[in-house]
């Protein structure tokens, strides 16, 4: 049996794992990736200590500073189910069981799905969830950004380097990003800005070759080639039925990363923790981290 | 007999570093593509694996779509 299973290996379940090595806790970590949603960040400039870094730079030196220590890690294994039974914690994967006396659930967030027609067929040919990784596939396309927040805009500003013309496809009034983004997606000529707009359809052959909207009450067919999707992400909490959630489905935590269940500690996007950043996944995933280990001393 | 590896990838796409890692520790050499600036290539591997996701990984024919490792495993033989 295990001390610690650490589920998840994004910024928070590293931070947690580095935490955990230098305690010599007996722990595993599960995860299905790794670096998570940090991994497909564009550029970082808020990071302490790198003024500039990459999405796929700063993953990298994560896991090059987890992997220092030989940690035992089971990767590519989707978590399917965590439960306290007396004691015991039961981690179950699509590949095994594991036991442990506590467990830090940090298993972040993934993409929202459009949910309209075309879009199961079209993925991953020409409709993708990943500006970062697929970007460059669309040099000099013409491409849609659907969303109007954050990610949206990070997507559109990686895209203006590359794509010939970029269509953002937003549902409500105005972009919700941070201001200096939506400037630089205001001041690019080759950026088209619908708002009020709903994306209603998918289509192309065996590619996209098109999106169908409705803009202010009127059906619209943009032409396009590439298609990102970037409304949001929905915590992956799925496989902890016992865990009490907020209305988000993100877990709840206090300010010691404690769930409801004596134990079970949650840290990074995957919690109600105010502010989804990755300086504060990592920072919560220490704390986590901690907070296990004093838990586990506590009862020795 | 070695066999003939292209991996088709972009810079930016941490799965495309992690694949090519793992052919480098494997000692399995193989034809680097980058797609982001290869247009060429990048029809070529849209036309062939018919879609659009990086990494693809073309071990003597067999096409694998991003960093399955059991199936670059099998397909090496290793």
């Amino acid at each position: 049996m295990y001390d610690l299973i650490i589920i998840g290996a994004g910024p928070a379940g590293i931070t947690a794992t580095v935490y955990a090595a230098r305690k010599k806790m007996n722990f595993l970590v599960i995860s299905g990736d790794i670096g998570g949603q940090a991994a497909w960040s564009g550029d970082i400039e808020n990071y302490t200590g790198y003024q500039f870094i990459t999405g796929p730079e700063l993953s990298s030196k994560f896991e090059e500073h987890m992997r220092k220590y030989g940690i035992a890690m089971k990767e590519g294994e989707s978590v399917l189910d965590i439960k306290k039974m007396d004691d015991r914690i039961i981690v179950k994967t699509d590949k095994g069981q594991y036991e442990s006396r506590t467990a830090i659930i940090a298993s972040g967030k993934r993409s929202r799905e459009l949910s309209v027609p075309g879009e199961k067929e079209f993925k991953n040919r020409g409709l993708t969830y990943c500006a970062t990784c697929d970007g460059p596939l669309f040099a000099g396309k013409d491409v849609a950004v659907i969303g109007g927040g954050n990610s949206a805009l990070d997507a559109a500003l990686q895209l203006m380097k590359i794509a010939r013309r970029i269509y953002i496809v937003n549902i409500v009034s105005h972009l919700t990003g941070d201001s200096i983004m939506i400037e630089k997606v205001h001041e690019s000529d080759i950026v088209t800005v619908m708002n009020n707009a709903r994306v209603l359809e998918i289509t192309g052959d065996r590619m996209v070759s098109g999106i169908r909207i409705r803009c202010d009450g009127e059906d619209k067919r943009i032409p396009v080639e590439g298609i990102f999707v970037e409304i949001g992400l929905i915590p992956n909490s799925y496989f902890a039925p016992d865990i009490e959630k907020n209305a988000l489905g993100e877990i709840k935590v206090d300010c010691h990363n404690r769930t409801n269940i004596p134990g079970i500690f949650a840290a990074g996007d995957v919690t109600d923790v105010p502010e989804k950043q990755i300086i504060i996944a990592a920072g919560e995933g220490s704390k986590a981290s901690l907070s296990a280990f004093k838990y586990l001393n506590q009862r020795r | 007999m070695t066999k003939k590896v292209k991996v088709y990838s972009t810079p930016t796409c941490l799965y495309c570093i992690r694949a090519k890692q793992f052919l480098k520790d494997n000692a399995v050499s193989f034809q680097d593509i980058d797609v982001s600036v290869n247009q060429e290539a990048a029809q070529e591997m849209i036309k062939s694996s018919g879609q659009m996701g990086v990494p693809v990984i073309d071990i003597d024919g067999e096409l694998i779509v991003g960093f399955d490792k059991d199936r670059i495993k099998k397909a090496l033989g290793i």
